[in-house]
């Protein structure tokens, strides 16, 4: 790597020295030890809350533990058991439902956003403002809607009822629960997602888009033929940190609706939380987990295969 | 360029999409302002002016409240629960938790990125691997384990079990470092090294010095992923002694007082738990937004 730079400067701007020995041999017979010392916090960490607690959690999938005592191993009845339970279908429906939701609007508005800001204002100010959400706890954003939405005297409502329209059980109706919780997600992350694609266009040369215009080309065409494939690195990332973190939602669910109302919001980590913390089940939580788990590895694969998102068209 | 050429014409589309962004804007940042107006409200007159852009019957009281400064007896009368919330000692957990796990996870994380990025050992590259790989690991699938094992060590509801999974390193945090050490120039330290000095006192003398302002970016983005976290809290620290904002918030909330929420309560105390992050955002702004095209496309 480095080596022979650092060859050339031994030999030539340092006469002094020996070629051989201090530095440079060390270099050959590699830094081991010293990068174990380097390493050994953050392999602590590794080992004691990744690496163990991934195998764990696969095991306690295979147990039947309520925490006291220790986990009997029951082999896969949790999984024949999950592949039965109308509330983990559910749960995958509505997380699924969430997560859909997410990705349309989400990649919507904050391209459209992206592009705004690059034709128009490109000032730090207006990227500030628009991140502000997202700078917030999901547990912030949650409690301002939930006041904002509410039924009786939210400011949402009034502005609707202006409208002329029929106010909205934002959080109470079985059929908005899903979508409001899904807005909500939408407004804090809007921004920060806009300002990833905005560093991918800021990403695209000028002399492309002069090229095209000389060309003839109108800018629709100009955006379908060069913008968007030259975007696609980065849009596969923004959708594999959508996709990701939308599967996990929990904290937006947890303070306001709580998984109701009946069964509309119990999204999959809230399923998981009830089953292990609630009803001391910890096989059937980490059953569920490993489900998780394995859903979210399948999409990852998946987008990064199909959107090719490691490879750039701009080498 | 001709981005620069059409700036000056005013056209009818820019028109149009300067009123998106303002739209945009305002849907961002407004909400703010409500919760503002709304902490300074009484409850009791919010519902008769619900749609009021200033406070309804301007009141400090929903702070007091929030702080436990006020009586029982007065918390009820302005339709507050009575029941016994302190943000005080929340505050304190929340910095506290932030604060450490910060602290920790950005020094030892950065040591570890420079042997990742810098010396050269065998295995380097699959252990830079796995440490990555964890990024694919979902946050509910190790917090079981994890729960369990910080339970086992008799931690539970303390400081020290709240902040061992996070202490030691962050994925992002070594992946955020490495990147800067490998664009970082080694001539610098390849003359220190000529001159005799380890690497222990490269990192510490040369490298760490240098790298101030990567490690403030990270420190400032972990710190507030940290002080936003809920899920790990509220596993781990749940009592009222170790509770943290975010987890005070989601009690507060859940202490419905007399059938209706104690709304202008529940804004002052989630303006309380937004203010330190508004005040690093208006502090740091700039570093933090400029920060964004980095961890995302680089």
């Amino acid at each position: 790597m480095a080596t022979p730079v650092l060859a050339g400067r031994s030999a030539g701007t340092r006469p002094g020295r020996p070629r051989r020995g201090g530095p440079a041999r060390r270099r050959t017979s590699g830094d081991l030890k010293i990068a174990l010392v380097f390493i050994l916090p953050a392999l602590i960490g590794l080992v004691f809350f990744y690496l163990v607690p991934t195998i764990r959690g696969i095991y306690l999938s295979f147990t039947d533990y309520s925490i006291l005592g220790d986990p009997d191993w029951v082999g896969v009845k949790n999984y024949q058991a999950i592949a039965k339970d109308p509330l983990f279908w559910n749960a995958l429906w509505v997380t699924v439902e969430y997560v859909v939701i997410n990705i349309v609007l989400q990649t919507a508005i904050a391209l459209g956003l992206a592009l705004l800001m690059h034709h128009v204002a490109r000032s730090t100010w207006v990227r500030g403002a628009l991140l502000m959400p997202y700078l917030m706890a999901n547990v912030i954003a949650a409690l301002l809607w939930f006041w904002m939405l509410d039924y009786q005297i939210g400011i949402v409502n009034q502005i609707i009822e202006w409208l002329g329209l029929p106010r909205v059980a934002f959080f109470g109706d079985e059929g908005w629960a899903i979508p409001t919780q899904a807005l909500i997600n939408t407004w804090r992350n809007m921004g920060y997602t806009a300002l990833l694609i905005f560093a991918g266009l800021q990403a695209i040369p000028g002399n492309l888009y002069e090229a095209a215009r000389l060309d003839g080309s109108g800018p629709f065409q100009t955006f379908g033929r060069i913008t968007l494939p030259l975007l696609r690195p980065v849009l596969a990332l923004v959708l594999v940190l959508t996709v990701t973190g939308s599967f996990q939602v929990f904290d937006t669910v947890a303070v306001t609706t709580g998984g109701g109302p009946v069964n509309a919001t119990r999204v999959l980590q809230y399923y998981i939380f009830q089953r292990a913390f609630n009803e001391q089940d910890f096989g059937y939580g980490s059953a569920i987990a490993v489900i998780l788990f394995l859903i979210l590895m399948v999409v990852a694969i998946l987008q990064m295969k199909f959107l090719r998102g490691n490879e750039s068209d701009l080498d | 360029m001709s981005t620069q050429r059409t700036a000056r014409r005013i056209t009818p589309g820019k028109v149009v999409a300067l009123i998106c962004l303002a739209l945009a804007i305002a849907v961002s940042v407004l909400p703010f302002y409500w919760v503002l107006r709304t902490a300074l409200s009484t409850n009791g007159s919010l519902a008769a002016n619900s749609a009021s852009l200033l406070p309804a019957d301007f009141n400090l009281g929903a702070f007091q409240r929030v702080f436990g400064l006020q009586s029982p007896s007065e918390a009820i009368a302005e339709g507050g629960s009575g029941g016994s919330i302190n943000f005080w000692g929340y505050l304190l957990n929340s910095v506290l938790y932030a604060g450490i796990t910060t602290a920790g996870a950005v020094f030892f994380s950065s040591l570890a990125a420079y042997a990742f990025a810098r010396l050269h050992w065998k295995g380097r590259d699959k252990v830079f691997a796995l440490f990555l790989g964890t990024v694919l690991v979902p946050g509910i699938f190790t917090a079981l384990p994890n729960f369990l094992f910080v339970k086992n060590l008799g931690l539970l509801n303390t400081m020290a079990g709240m902040v061992l999974p996070y202490v030691f390193m962050t994925p992002f945090a070594i992946f955020f470092m490495r990147q800067f050490f490998l664009n970082f120039s080694r001539e610098v330290e390849e003359a220190a090294m000529l001159d005799g000095a380890d690497h222990w006192r490269i990192y510490f003398r040369i490298v760490l010095p240098n790298a101030a302002a990567p490690l403030a970016t990270l420190a400032l983005l972990t710190f507030m992923g940290q002080w936003n976290d809920y899920f790990w809290p509220l596993l781990v620290g749940g009592d009222e002694s170790s509770r943290v904002l975010t987890v005070g918030l989601g009690v507060f909330k859940s202490q419905s007082p007399q059938g209706a929420p104690d709304w202008s309560g529940l804004m002052a105390a989630t303006l309380v738990s937004a203010i330190p992050v508004l005040i690093i955002f208006g502090l740091f702004g700039k570093k933090i937004v400029n920060s964004i095209g980095f961890n995302g496309t680089k």
